[in-house]
Protein backbone atom coordinates (compact mmCIF):
# COMPACT_ATOMS: atom_id res chain seq x y z
CA UNK A 1 0.00 0.00 0.00
CA UNK A 2 1.69 3.31 -1.00
CA UNK A 3 0.21 5.27 1.28
CA UNK A 4 1.38 3.38 4.08
CA UNK A 5 5.08 3.11 2.43
CA UNK A 6 4.71 6.94 2.40
CA UNK A 7 3.65 7.54 5.86
CA UNK A 8 6.45 5.32 7.77
CA UNK A 9 9.28 7.23 5.54
CA UNK A 10 7.87 10.10 6.53
CA UNK A 11 7.88 9.02 9.96
CA UNK A 12 11.27 8.04 9.87
CA UNK A 13 12.70 10.59 7.67
CA UNK A 14 11.16 13.98 9.93
CA UNK A 15 12.60 14.64 12.95
CA UNK A 16 10.27 14.89 15.64
CA UNK A 17 8.84 18.18 16.29
CA UNK A 18 6.99 18.27 19.61
CA UNK A 19 3.06 19.58 19.46
CA UNK A 20 3.94 22.09 22.09
CA UNK A 21 6.55 23.82 20.20
CA UNK A 22 4.74 24.27 17.13
CA UNK A 23 1.18 26.08 18.96
CA UNK A 24 4.57 28.20 20.93
CA UNK A 25 5.31 29.84 17.46
CA UNK A 26 2.21 30.28 15.97
CA UNK A 27 -1.10 31.18 16.92
CA UNK A 28 -3.64 28.16 16.58
CA UNK A 29 -5.48 29.05 13.62
CA UNK A 30 -7.95 26.20 14.01
CA UNK A 31 -9.04 28.04 17.16
CA UNK A 32 -9.80 31.65 15.08
CA UNK A 33 -11.29 29.80 12.72
CA UNK A 34 -13.89 28.23 14.80
CA UNK A 35 -14.61 31.37 16.86
CA UNK A 36 -15.37 33.32 13.39
CA UNK A 37 -17.66 29.87 12.21
CA UNK A 38 -19.62 29.82 15.33
CA UNK A 39 -21.28 33.36 14.34
CA UNK A 40 -21.72 32.77 11.01
CA UNK A 41 -23.22 29.59 10.78
CA UNK A 42 -26.83 28.19 11.88
CA UNK A 43 -28.06 24.55 12.60
CA UNK A 44 -30.27 23.05 9.37
CA UNK A 45 -31.89 20.11 9.01
CA UNK A 46 -29.51 17.32 10.20
CA UNK A 47 -26.80 19.51 10.06
CA UNK A 48 -25.93 20.66 13.81
CA UNK A 49 -23.70 23.31 14.92
CA UNK A 50 -21.22 20.44 16.26
CA UNK A 51 -20.17 19.74 12.94
CA UNK A 52 -18.26 22.71 13.15
CA UNK A 53 -15.83 21.15 16.03
CA UNK A 54 -13.13 19.33 14.72
CA UNK A 55 -12.00 16.12 16.12
CA UNK A 56 -7.91 15.37 16.14
CA UNK A 57 -7.70 14.49 12.79
CA UNK A 58 -9.17 17.39 11.52
CA UNK A 59 -7.27 19.75 13.77
CA UNK A 60 -4.15 17.94 12.65
CA UNK A 61 -4.31 17.92 9.16
CA UNK A 62 -5.17 21.50 9.08
CA UNK A 63 -3.22 23.36 11.60
CA UNK A 64 -0.21 23.41 9.06
CA UNK A 65 -2.03 22.64 5.89
CA UNK A 66 -1.09 22.91 2.96
CA UNK A 67 1.84 21.56 4.49
CA UNK A 68 1.96 18.21 5.69
CA UNK A 69 1.76 17.98 9.50
CA UNK A 70 4.63 16.83 11.83
CA UNK A 71 5.59 13.22 12.67
CA UNK A 72 4.98 12.74 16.38
CA UNK A 73 1.34 13.97 17.00
CA UNK A 74 0.30 12.22 13.56
CA UNK A 75 1.78 8.81 15.02
CA UNK A 76 -0.79 9.29 17.61
CA UNK A 77 -3.90 10.39 15.53
CA UNK A 78 -3.07 7.48 12.96
CA UNK A 79 -2.98 5.08 15.88
CA UNK A 80 -6.00 6.03 17.00
CA UNK A 81 -7.92 5.89 13.47
CA UNK A 82 -6.52 2.41 13.13
CA UNK A 83 -7.59 1.15 16.44
CA UNK A 84 -11.28 2.87 15.81
CA UNK A 85 -11.92 0.39 12.60
CA UNK A 86 -14.30 -2.55 13.28
CA UNK A 87 -13.64 -5.78 11.29
CA UNK A 88 -17.64 -7.46 10.22
CA UNK A 89 -18.91 -9.06 13.14
CA UNK A 90 -19.35 -12.59 11.12
CA UNK A 91 -16.33 -12.35 9.47
CA UNK A 92 -17.19 -11.98 6.21
CA UNK A 93 -16.40 -8.91 3.87
CA UNK A 94 -18.28 -9.02 0.99
CA UNK A 95 -21.43 -8.31 0.12
CA UNK A 96 -23.51 -7.92 -3.07
CA UNK A 97 -21.90 -5.66 -5.76
CA UNK A 98 -24.84 -4.66 -7.81
CA UNK A 99 -26.06 -3.05 -4.35
CA UNK A 100 -22.75 -1.81 -3.97
CA UNK A 101 -22.60 0.03 -7.32
CA UNK A 102 -25.74 2.03 -6.10
CA UNK A 103 -23.70 2.86 -3.21
CA UNK A 104 -21.06 4.10 -5.18
CA UNK A 105 -22.78 6.01 -7.74
CA UNK A 106 -25.27 7.99 -4.64
CA UNK A 107 -23.70 11.30 -3.95
CA UNK A 108 -26.33 12.67 -1.00
CA UNK A 109 -25.73 11.82 2.68
CA UNK A 110 -25.53 14.00 5.65
CA UNK A 111 -25.78 17.29 4.30
CA UNK A 112 -28.38 19.37 5.43
CA UNK A 113 -30.27 18.84 2.26
CA UNK A 114 -30.80 15.74 2.78
CA UNK A 115 -33.39 13.28 3.85
CA UNK A 116 -31.88 12.05 7.30
CA UNK A 117 -34.11 8.81 6.94
CA UNK A 118 -32.35 7.55 3.74
CA UNK A 119 -29.20 5.99 3.74
CA UNK A 120 -25.96 7.96 2.85
CA UNK A 121 -24.26 7.44 -0.41
CA UNK A 122 -20.37 6.26 -0.47
CA UNK A 123 -20.23 8.61 -4.02
CA UNK A 124 -17.12 6.89 -4.87
CA UNK A 125 -17.47 8.04 -8.64
CA UNK A 126 -17.09 11.55 -7.61
CA UNK A 127 -13.30 11.08 -7.01
CA UNK A 128 -12.83 7.38 -8.67
CA UNK A 129 -12.62 5.80 -11.99
CA UNK A 130 -14.57 2.60 -10.88
CA UNK A 131 -15.17 0.91 -14.56
CA UNK A 132 -15.39 1.70 -18.53
CA UNK A 133 -19.08 2.15 -18.40
CA UNK A 134 -19.53 5.18 -16.06
CA UNK A 135 -17.76 8.37 -17.81
CA UNK A 136 -18.79 10.86 -15.90
CA UNK A 137 -16.56 10.12 -12.74
CA UNK A 138 -14.04 12.27 -11.04
CA UNK A 139 -10.02 12.58 -10.24
CA UNK A 140 -9.39 13.17 -6.81
CA UNK A 141 -8.38 9.53 -5.92
CA UNK A 142 -6.60 7.17 -8.38
CA UNK A 143 -8.65 4.86 -10.55
CA UNK A 144 -9.99 1.90 -9.06
CA UNK A 145 -10.57 -0.06 -12.78
CA UNK A 146 -9.88 -3.86 -12.13
CA UNK A 147 -8.95 -3.22 -8.15
CA UNK A 148 -9.96 -6.41 -7.52
CA UNK A 149 -9.20 -8.47 -10.41
CA UNK A 150 -5.24 -6.75 -9.97
CA UNK A 151 -4.72 -7.38 -6.57
CA UNK A 152 -6.61 -11.16 -6.20
CA UNK A 153 -8.88 -11.60 -3.11
CA UNK A 154 -6.57 -13.39 -0.24
CA UNK A 155 -7.39 -12.80 3.24
CA UNK A 156 -5.06 -9.77 3.60
CA UNK A 157 -6.00 -7.92 0.48
CA UNK A 158 -9.57 -8.15 1.43
CA UNK A 159 -8.46 -6.64 5.39
CA UNK A 160 -6.80 -4.18 4.14
CA UNK A 161 -9.33 -2.83 1.78
CA UNK A 162 -12.15 -2.76 4.34
CA UNK A 163 -9.72 -1.13 6.59
CA UNK A 164 -9.30 1.56 4.33
CA UNK A 165 -12.83 2.06 3.42
CA UNK A 166 -13.18 1.74 7.12
CA UNK A 167 -11.15 4.80 7.56
CA UNK A 168 -8.22 5.80 5.38
CA UNK A 169 -7.01 8.16 7.90
CA UNK A 170 -5.33 5.27 9.69
CA UNK A 171 -3.34 5.37 6.58
CA UNK A 172 -2.91 8.37 4.83
CA UNK A 173 -4.26 11.01 7.84
CA UNK A 174 -4.73 13.77 5.83
CA UNK A 175 -6.08 11.89 2.67
CA UNK A 176 -9.30 13.74 1.03
CA UNK A 177 -11.13 10.61 1.27
CA UNK A 178 -13.74 10.15 4.03
CA UNK A 179 -13.81 7.89 7.01
CA UNK A 180 -16.82 5.51 6.29
CA UNK A 181 -16.90 3.33 8.61
CA UNK A 182 -15.71 5.42 11.64
CA UNK A 183 -17.66 8.55 10.80
CA UNK A 184 -20.56 6.28 10.55
CA UNK A 185 -21.37 7.63 6.99
CA UNK A 186 -22.00 3.67 5.67
CA UNK A 187 -23.35 0.68 7.72
CA UNK A 188 -21.23 -2.33 7.69
CA UNK A 189 -23.44 -3.56 5.11
CA UNK A 190 -23.30 -1.21 2.97
CA UNK A 191 -19.21 -1.51 2.93
CA UNK A 192 -19.39 -5.33 2.24
CA UNK A 193 -21.69 -4.18 -0.77
CA UNK A 194 -18.92 -1.56 -1.41
CA UNK A 195 -16.53 -4.42 -1.14
CA UNK A 196 -18.12 -6.44 -3.24
CA UNK A 197 -18.08 -3.85 -6.12
CA UNK A 198 -14.23 -4.28 -6.00
CA UNK A 199 -13.39 -7.59 -5.42
CA UNK A 200 -16.54 -10.00 -7.45
CA UNK A 201 -15.36 -11.19 -10.38
CA UNK A 202 -18.76 -10.32 -12.21
CA UNK A 203 -18.23 -6.60 -10.99
CA UNK A 204 -17.96 -4.05 -14.27
CA UNK A 205 -14.80 -2.88 -12.11
CA UNK A 206 -13.43 -5.92 -13.10
CA UNK A 207 -14.12 -6.27 -16.51
CA UNK B 1 -22.82 43.54 -21.90
CA UNK B 2 -24.13 43.29 -25.20
CA UNK B 3 -27.67 41.44 -25.97
CA UNK B 4 -28.70 40.69 -29.17
CA UNK B 5 -32.34 42.24 -29.38
CA UNK B 6 -33.44 39.22 -31.12
CA UNK B 7 -32.46 37.14 -27.89
CA UNK B 8 -33.26 39.80 -25.43
CA UNK B 9 -37.25 39.37 -26.87
CA UNK B 10 -36.69 35.90 -26.43
CA UNK B 11 -35.48 35.89 -22.82
CA UNK B 12 -38.11 38.51 -22.05
CA UNK B 13 -40.99 36.52 -23.40
CA UNK B 14 -40.24 33.67 -22.12
CA UNK B 15 -40.66 34.87 -18.50
CA UNK B 16 -39.46 33.22 -15.66
CA UNK B 17 -41.81 29.64 -15.81
CA UNK B 18 -40.66 28.92 -18.66
CA UNK B 19 -36.83 29.77 -18.45
CA UNK B 20 -37.01 27.61 -15.28
CA UNK B 21 -38.31 24.68 -17.01
CA UNK B 22 -35.70 25.18 -19.45
CA UNK B 23 -32.99 25.20 -17.29
CA UNK B 24 -34.68 22.25 -15.21
CA UNK B 25 -34.18 20.20 -18.58
CA UNK B 26 -30.45 21.20 -18.84
CA UNK B 27 -30.11 19.75 -14.95
CA UNK B 28 -31.78 16.72 -16.23
CA UNK B 29 -29.66 16.45 -19.35
CA UNK B 30 -26.49 16.98 -17.71
CA UNK B 31 -27.43 14.12 -14.99
CA UNK B 32 -28.37 11.85 -17.95
CA UNK B 33 -26.02 12.48 -20.85
CA UNK B 34 -22.92 13.73 -18.62
CA UNK B 35 -22.92 16.73 -21.18
CA UNK B 36 -22.17 19.65 -20.54
CA UNK B 37 -25.01 22.18 -19.87
CA UNK B 38 -23.55 25.76 -20.76
CA UNK B 39 -22.05 24.32 -24.25
CA UNK B 40 -25.56 23.46 -24.80
CA UNK B 41 -26.93 26.57 -23.85
CA UNK B 42 -24.12 28.06 -25.91
CA UNK B 43 -25.35 26.05 -28.78
CA UNK B 44 -28.66 26.93 -28.53
CA UNK B 45 -28.03 31.03 -28.03
CA UNK B 46 -24.66 31.70 -28.88
CA UNK B 47 -22.46 34.03 -26.41
CA UNK B 48 -25.08 35.54 -24.84
CA UNK B 49 -25.74 35.99 -20.97
CA UNK B 50 -29.12 35.98 -19.95
CA UNK B 51 -27.57 38.13 -17.40
CA UNK B 52 -28.10 41.33 -18.89
CA UNK B 53 -31.70 41.32 -18.24
CA UNK B 54 -30.81 41.29 -14.50
CA UNK B 55 -27.85 44.00 -15.43
CA UNK B 56 -30.80 46.17 -16.93
CA UNK B 57 -33.06 45.27 -13.42
CA UNK B 58 -30.24 46.72 -11.29
CA UNK B 59 -29.52 49.42 -13.49
CA UNK B 60 -33.20 50.43 -12.84
CA UNK B 61 -32.90 49.74 -8.91
CA UNK B 62 -29.55 51.78 -8.86
CA UNK B 63 -31.03 54.74 -10.32
CA UNK B 64 -34.66 54.88 -8.73
CA UNK B 65 -35.42 57.11 -6.20
CA UNK B 66 -36.58 54.31 -3.38
CA UNK B 67 -37.44 53.89 0.49
CA UNK B 68 -38.78 56.03 3.19
CA UNK B 69 -35.84 58.34 2.97
CA UNK B 70 -36.37 58.84 -1.04
CA UNK B 71 -33.00 58.75 -2.25
CA UNK B 72 -31.36 56.58 -4.94
CA UNK B 73 -28.41 54.84 -4.59
CA UNK B 74 -26.81 55.87 -7.60
CA UNK B 75 -26.53 59.44 -5.64
CA UNK B 76 -25.86 58.17 -2.30
CA UNK B 77 -24.25 54.60 -2.58
CA UNK B 78 -20.41 54.60 -1.52
CA UNK B 79 -19.37 51.18 -3.13
CA UNK B 80 -15.54 51.56 -1.78
CA UNK B 81 -14.87 54.60 -4.74
CA UNK B 82 -17.26 57.93 -3.50
CA UNK B 83 -20.45 58.31 -3.62
CA UNK B 84 -22.52 56.93 -7.06
CA UNK B 85 -19.07 55.57 -8.32
CA UNK B 86 -19.65 51.86 -10.14
CA UNK B 87 -16.72 51.74 -12.43
CA UNK B 88 -14.04 49.43 -10.70
CA UNK B 89 -16.17 49.14 -7.53
CA UNK B 90 -15.99 45.36 -7.94
CA UNK B 91 -12.62 44.61 -7.97
CA UNK B 92 -11.61 46.49 -5.38
CA UNK B 93 -14.22 44.80 -2.58
CA UNK B 94 -14.07 43.79 0.27
CA UNK B 95 -12.95 46.59 1.87
CA UNK B 96 -13.04 48.26 5.08
CA UNK B 97 -15.86 50.35 5.84
CA UNK B 98 -15.62 53.08 7.92
CA UNK B 99 -19.07 53.94 8.30
CA UNK B 100 -19.77 50.52 9.37
CA UNK B 101 -16.44 50.04 11.29
CA UNK B 102 -16.72 46.44 9.06
CA UNK B 103 -15.06 45.08 5.87
CA UNK B 104 -18.22 44.26 3.74
CA UNK B 105 -18.06 42.64 0.56
CA UNK B 106 -20.62 43.81 -2.32
CA UNK B 107 -23.95 42.16 -1.12
CA UNK B 108 -23.10 43.49 2.56
CA UNK B 109 -22.36 46.73 1.33
CA UNK B 110 -25.30 46.85 -0.99
CA UNK B 111 -27.33 45.63 2.18
CA UNK B 112 -26.05 48.86 4.17
CA UNK B 113 -27.07 51.49 1.37
CA UNK B 114 -30.06 49.92 1.03
CA UNK B 115 -31.61 49.97 4.67
CA UNK B 116 -29.68 52.62 6.18
CA UNK B 117 -29.44 55.02 2.39
CA UNK B 118 -32.58 54.48 1.94
CA UNK B 119 -34.56 53.59 5.00
CA UNK B 120 -35.74 49.85 3.30
CA UNK B 121 -36.16 46.76 5.47
CA UNK B 122 -33.79 44.63 5.77
CA UNK B 123 -35.66 41.69 6.56
CA UNK B 124 -37.85 41.96 3.73
CA UNK B 125 -34.63 42.39 1.00
CA UNK B 126 -33.23 39.16 2.96
CA UNK B 127 -36.42 37.22 2.33
CA UNK B 128 -35.37 37.38 -1.36
CA UNK B 129 -31.38 37.46 -1.18
CA UNK B 130 -31.85 34.28 -3.83
CA UNK B 131 -34.12 34.94 -6.50
CA UNK B 132 -36.34 32.25 -7.58
CA UNK B 133 -37.96 32.26 -10.62
CA UNK B 134 -40.90 34.78 -10.30
CA UNK B 135 -39.17 36.22 -6.53
CA UNK B 136 -36.95 38.32 -8.10
CA UNK B 137 -33.61 39.42 -5.84
CA UNK B 138 -32.50 42.77 -5.94
CA UNK B 139 -29.15 42.07 -4.36
CA UNK B 140 -28.54 39.87 -7.37
CA UNK B 141 -29.86 42.66 -10.80
CA UNK B 142 -27.77 45.23 -8.66
CA UNK B 143 -24.66 43.05 -7.93
CA UNK B 144 -24.96 42.25 -11.65
CA UNK B 145 -25.10 46.08 -13.27
CA UNK B 146 -22.07 46.81 -10.47
CA UNK B 147 -19.92 43.83 -11.47
CA UNK B 148 -20.62 44.58 -15.27
CA UNK B 149 -19.15 48.30 -14.63
CA UNK B 150 -16.10 46.86 -13.68
CA UNK B 151 -15.07 44.34 -16.84
CA UNK B 152 -11.70 44.68 -17.69
CA UNK B 153 -10.64 46.03 -14.59
CA UNK B 154 -7.41 44.08 -12.46
CA UNK B 155 -8.62 42.76 -9.09
CA UNK B 156 -6.70 45.11 -6.62
CA UNK B 157 -7.45 44.93 -3.45
CA UNK B 158 -6.76 47.81 -0.72
CA UNK B 159 -5.49 45.81 1.95
CA UNK B 160 -4.35 47.86 3.91
CA UNK B 161 -6.26 48.60 6.84
CA UNK B 162 -5.38 45.95 9.81
CA UNK B 163 -9.16 44.78 9.47
CA UNK B 164 -8.79 44.03 6.02
CA UNK B 165 -5.49 41.80 6.58
CA UNK B 166 -7.48 40.28 9.94
CA UNK B 167 -9.82 39.00 7.59
CA UNK B 168 -7.75 37.94 4.89
CA UNK B 169 -5.76 35.71 7.45
CA UNK B 170 -9.30 34.12 8.64
CA UNK B 171 -10.86 33.26 5.34
CA UNK B 172 -7.21 31.71 4.97
CA UNK B 173 -7.91 29.69 8.14
CA UNK B 174 -11.28 29.12 7.27
CA UNK B 175 -10.44 27.71 3.63
CA UNK B 176 -7.91 24.88 5.41
CA UNK B 177 -10.29 24.06 8.35
CA UNK B 178 -11.17 20.58 8.37
CA UNK B 179 -15.04 19.55 9.67
CA UNK B 180 -17.82 17.55 9.55
CA UNK B 181 -18.95 14.35 8.80
CA UNK B 182 -16.84 14.10 5.91
CA UNK B 183 -13.65 15.61 6.84
CA UNK B 184 -13.75 18.25 3.99
CA UNK B 185 -12.53 21.57 3.94
CA UNK B 186 -12.69 23.69 1.02
CA UNK B 187 -8.71 22.58 0.22
CA UNK B 188 -10.31 19.51 0.01
CA UNK B 189 -11.51 19.65 -3.07
CA UNK B 190 -10.05 23.11 -4.47
CA UNK B 191 -6.31 22.15 -3.31
CA UNK B 192 -4.92 21.04 -6.74
CA UNK B 193 -4.91 21.96 -10.09
CA UNK B 194 -6.47 19.91 -12.76
CA UNK B 195 -8.75 17.62 -10.48
CA UNK B 196 -12.46 17.18 -11.26
CA UNK B 197 -15.61 15.61 -8.97
CA UNK B 198 -17.50 13.85 -11.47
CA UNK B 199 -17.31 16.10 -14.45
CA UNK B 200 -17.17 18.98 -12.98
CA UNK B 201 -13.60 20.67 -12.90
CA UNK B 202 -12.46 21.82 -10.04
CA UNK B 203 -9.94 24.96 -9.67
CA UNK B 204 -7.14 25.42 -7.19
CA UNK B 205 -8.22 28.46 -5.01
CA UNK B 206 -5.76 27.46 -2.36
CA UNK B 207 -2.92 29.55 -4.16
CA UNK B 208 -2.24 32.71 -6.40
CA UNK B 209 -2.48 31.43 -9.40
CA UNK B 210 -4.75 31.40 -12.87
CA UNK B 211 -7.51 29.17 -11.66
CA UNK B 212 -7.85 31.53 -8.93
CA UNK B 213 -8.09 34.68 -11.32
CA UNK B 214 -10.33 32.52 -13.90
CA UNK B 215 -12.85 31.69 -11.24
CA UNK B 216 -13.42 35.09 -9.35
CA UNK B 217 -13.31 36.94 -12.20
CA UNK B 218 -16.12 35.53 -13.73
CA UNK B 219 -18.74 36.07 -10.71
CA UNK B 220 -21.27 36.73 -9.88
CA UNK B 221 -22.35 34.67 -12.58
CA UNK B 222 -25.92 33.30 -14.60
CA UNK B 223 -26.38 29.89 -13.76
CA UNK B 224 -28.07 27.83 -16.20
CA UNK B 225 -28.99 25.06 -13.89
CA UNK B 226 -31.02 27.45 -11.80
CA UNK B 227 -32.14 30.15 -14.13
CA UNK B 228 -30.73 33.14 -11.98
CA UNK B 229 -27.79 35.36 -11.38
CA UNK B 230 -25.97 34.32 -8.53
CA UNK B 231 -23.45 35.86 -6.44
CA UNK B 232 -20.04 35.20 -4.49
CA UNK B 233 -21.96 34.59 -1.32
CA UNK B 234 -24.28 31.83 -2.67
CA UNK B 235 -21.60 29.99 -4.01
CA UNK B 236 -19.64 30.03 -0.74
CA UNK B 237 -22.61 29.41 0.77
CA UNK B 238 -23.75 26.16 -1.44
CA UNK B 239 -19.89 24.27 -0.86
CA UNK B 240 -20.10 24.62 2.71
CA UNK B 241 -23.48 22.70 2.40
CA UNK B 242 -21.77 20.05 -0.30
CA UNK B 243 -19.20 20.34 2.92
CA UNK B 244 -21.53 18.90 5.01
CA UNK B 245 -21.05 21.82 7.38
CA UNK B 246 -24.58 23.66 8.51
CA UNK B 247 -26.03 26.62 6.95
CA UNK B 248 -23.83 29.94 5.95
CA UNK B 249 -25.56 32.94 7.38
CA UNK B 250 -25.77 35.57 4.60
CA UNK B 251 -23.47 38.17 5.03
CA UNK B 252 -21.52 36.50 7.67
CA UNK B 253 -18.30 37.33 9.10
CA UNK B 254 -17.16 33.61 7.47
CA UNK B 255 -18.35 34.42 3.97
CA UNK B 256 -16.49 37.75 3.71
CA UNK B 257 -13.35 36.44 4.96
CA UNK B 258 -13.15 33.71 2.81
CA UNK B 259 -14.16 35.96 -0.27
CA UNK B 260 -11.09 38.24 0.77
CA UNK B 261 -8.57 35.46 0.64
CA UNK B 262 -10.31 34.18 -3.08
CA UNK B 263 -10.33 37.65 -3.94
CA UNK B 264 -6.07 38.25 -3.03
CA UNK B 265 -5.57 34.93 -4.82
CA UNK B 266 -6.93 36.45 -7.87
CA UNK B 267 -5.33 39.87 -7.54
CA UNK B 268 -4.69 40.94 -10.77
CA UNK B 269 -7.02 38.93 -13.27
CA UNK B 270 -9.34 41.46 -14.81
CA UNK B 271 -13.02 41.01 -13.73
CA UNK B 272 -14.90 39.28 -16.70
CA UNK B 273 -18.44 39.19 -14.84
CA UNK B 274 -21.43 38.48 -15.10
CA UNK B 275 -19.93 34.97 -16.27
CA UNK B 276 -22.01 32.06 -17.60
CA UNK B 277 -22.11 29.14 -15.37
CA UNK B 278 -23.29 25.63 -15.17
C1 LIG C 1 -13.51 12.93 -1.66
C2 LIG C 1 -12.73 11.99 -2.38
C3 LIG C 1 -12.92 10.50 -2.24
C4 LIG C 1 -14.07 9.77 -2.09
C5 LIG C 1 -15.51 10.27 -2.02
C6 LIG C 1 -13.66 8.38 -2.07
N1 LIG C 1 -12.30 8.29 -2.18
FE1 LIG C 1 -11.20 6.57 -2.22
N2 LIG C 1 -9.47 7.65 -2.30
C7 LIG C 1 -9.41 9.02 -2.39
C8 LIG C 1 -8.00 9.41 -2.41
C9 LIG C 1 -7.46 10.84 -2.50
C10 LIG C 1 -7.25 8.23 -2.31
C11 LIG C 1 -5.73 8.06 -2.25
C12 LIG C 1 -5.33 7.86 -0.83
C13 LIG C 1 -4.18 8.76 -0.44
O1 LIG C 1 -4.47 9.93 -0.13
O2 LIG C 1 -3.04 8.33 -0.48
C14 LIG C 1 -8.21 7.13 -2.27
C15 LIG C 1 -7.86 5.78 -2.20
C16 LIG C 1 -8.75 4.72 -2.26
C17 LIG C 1 -8.38 3.32 -2.26
C18 LIG C 1 -6.96 2.77 -2.23
C19 LIG C 1 -6.46 2.71 -3.64
C20 LIG C 1 -5.11 2.05 -3.77
O3 LIG C 1 -4.78 1.66 -4.90
O4 LIG C 1 -4.41 1.95 -2.79
C21 LIG C 1 -9.55 2.60 -2.31
C22 LIG C 1 -9.69 1.09 -2.35
C23 LIG C 1 -10.63 3.56 -2.34
N3 LIG C 1 -10.11 4.82 -2.31
C24 LIG C 1 -11.96 3.22 -2.41
C25 LIG C 1 -13.03 4.12 -2.31
C26 LIG C 1 -14.42 3.73 -2.27
C27 LIG C 1 -14.93 2.32 -2.43
C28 LIG C 1 -15.14 4.89 -2.09
C29 LIG C 1 -16.62 5.05 -1.87
C30 LIG C 1 -17.26 4.25 -0.89
C31 LIG C 1 -14.19 5.98 -2.08
N4 LIG C 1 -12.93 5.47 -2.20
C32 LIG C 1 -14.55 7.32 -1.95
C33 LIG C 1 -10.47 9.90 -2.43
C34 LIG C 1 -11.81 9.55 -2.29
C1 LIG D 1 -17.12 18.29 -1.65
C2 LIG D 1 -16.51 19.11 -2.63
C3 LIG D 1 -16.39 20.60 -2.44
C4 LIG D 1 -16.05 21.32 -1.33
C5 LIG D 1 -15.70 20.79 0.06
C6 LIG D 1 -16.03 22.72 -1.72
N1 LIG D 1 -16.36 22.84 -3.03
FE1 LIG D 1 -16.39 24.57 -4.14
N2 LIG D 1 -17.05 23.52 -5.75
C7 LIG D 1 -17.27 22.15 -5.80
C8 LIG D 1 -17.82 21.78 -7.09
C9 LIG D 1 -18.21 20.38 -7.54
C10 LIG D 1 -17.92 23.00 -7.84
C11 LIG D 1 -18.46 23.17 -9.25
C12 LIG D 1 -19.94 23.28 -9.07
C13 LIG D 1 -20.72 23.51 -10.31
O1 LIG D 1 -20.19 23.57 -11.40
O2 LIG D 1 -21.93 23.65 -10.13
C14 LIG D 1 -17.43 24.05 -6.96
C15 LIG D 1 -17.34 25.39 -7.33
C16 LIG D 1 -16.77 26.40 -6.56
C17 LIG D 1 -16.53 27.76 -7.00
C18 LIG D 1 -16.83 28.30 -8.41
C19 LIG D 1 -15.85 27.73 -9.38
C20 LIG D 1 -16.00 28.28 -10.79
O3 LIG D 1 -15.38 27.69 -11.69
O4 LIG D 1 -16.68 29.26 -10.99
C21 LIG D 1 -15.98 28.44 -5.94
C22 LIG D 1 -15.55 29.89 -5.92
C23 LIG D 1 -15.89 27.50 -4.83
N3 LIG D 1 -16.37 26.27 -5.25
C24 LIG D 1 -15.40 27.81 -3.58
C25 LIG D 1 -15.40 26.92 -2.50
C26 LIG D 1 -15.10 27.30 -1.13
C27 LIG D 1 -14.70 28.70 -0.68
C28 LIG D 1 -15.22 26.18 -0.36
C29 LIG D 1 -15.16 26.03 1.12
C30 LIG D 1 -16.08 26.81 1.87
C31 LIG D 1 -15.57 25.09 -1.26
N4 LIG D 1 -15.69 25.58 -2.53
C32 LIG D 1 -15.73 23.76 -0.85
C33 LIG D 1 -16.99 21.24 -4.80
C34 LIG D 1 -16.61 21.57 -3.51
Amino acid sequence: MHSLIRLVILLAAVPVVSGAAVHATQPDRNAQALSVMKTSFQAKGQAGMDRLNQDKTQALCSLHAPAAPPAEPTAKVVAANLASIKLPADGKFLGDWKRGQAIAEEGTGEQYSDDPAKPSGGNCYACHELDKQQIAYGTIGPSLYRYGKNRGSSEPILKLTWDMLYDMKGYAVCTAMPRFGSKGILTEQQIKDVMALLFDPDSPVNK
Amino acid sequence: MKVKSRQLMWWLAIGGAAASSFAASLVWAQSDSGSDPVAEYRAMFGDDNPAALWVMRGQGLWQEVRGPKHVALATTCDLGMGKGIIKGAYAHLPRYFADTRKVQDLDTRLLTCMVKGQGLDQAEILKNRFGDGDRKSDIEALAAYIVDASQGVPINLPMQHPEEKRAYELGKAIFFYRAGTHDFSCASCHGQSGKRIRLQSLPDLATAGKDARDTYTTWPAYRVSQGEVRTMEWRIGDCFRQQRLPELKYGSEAAIDLTMFLAKNAEGGKMAAPGLKR
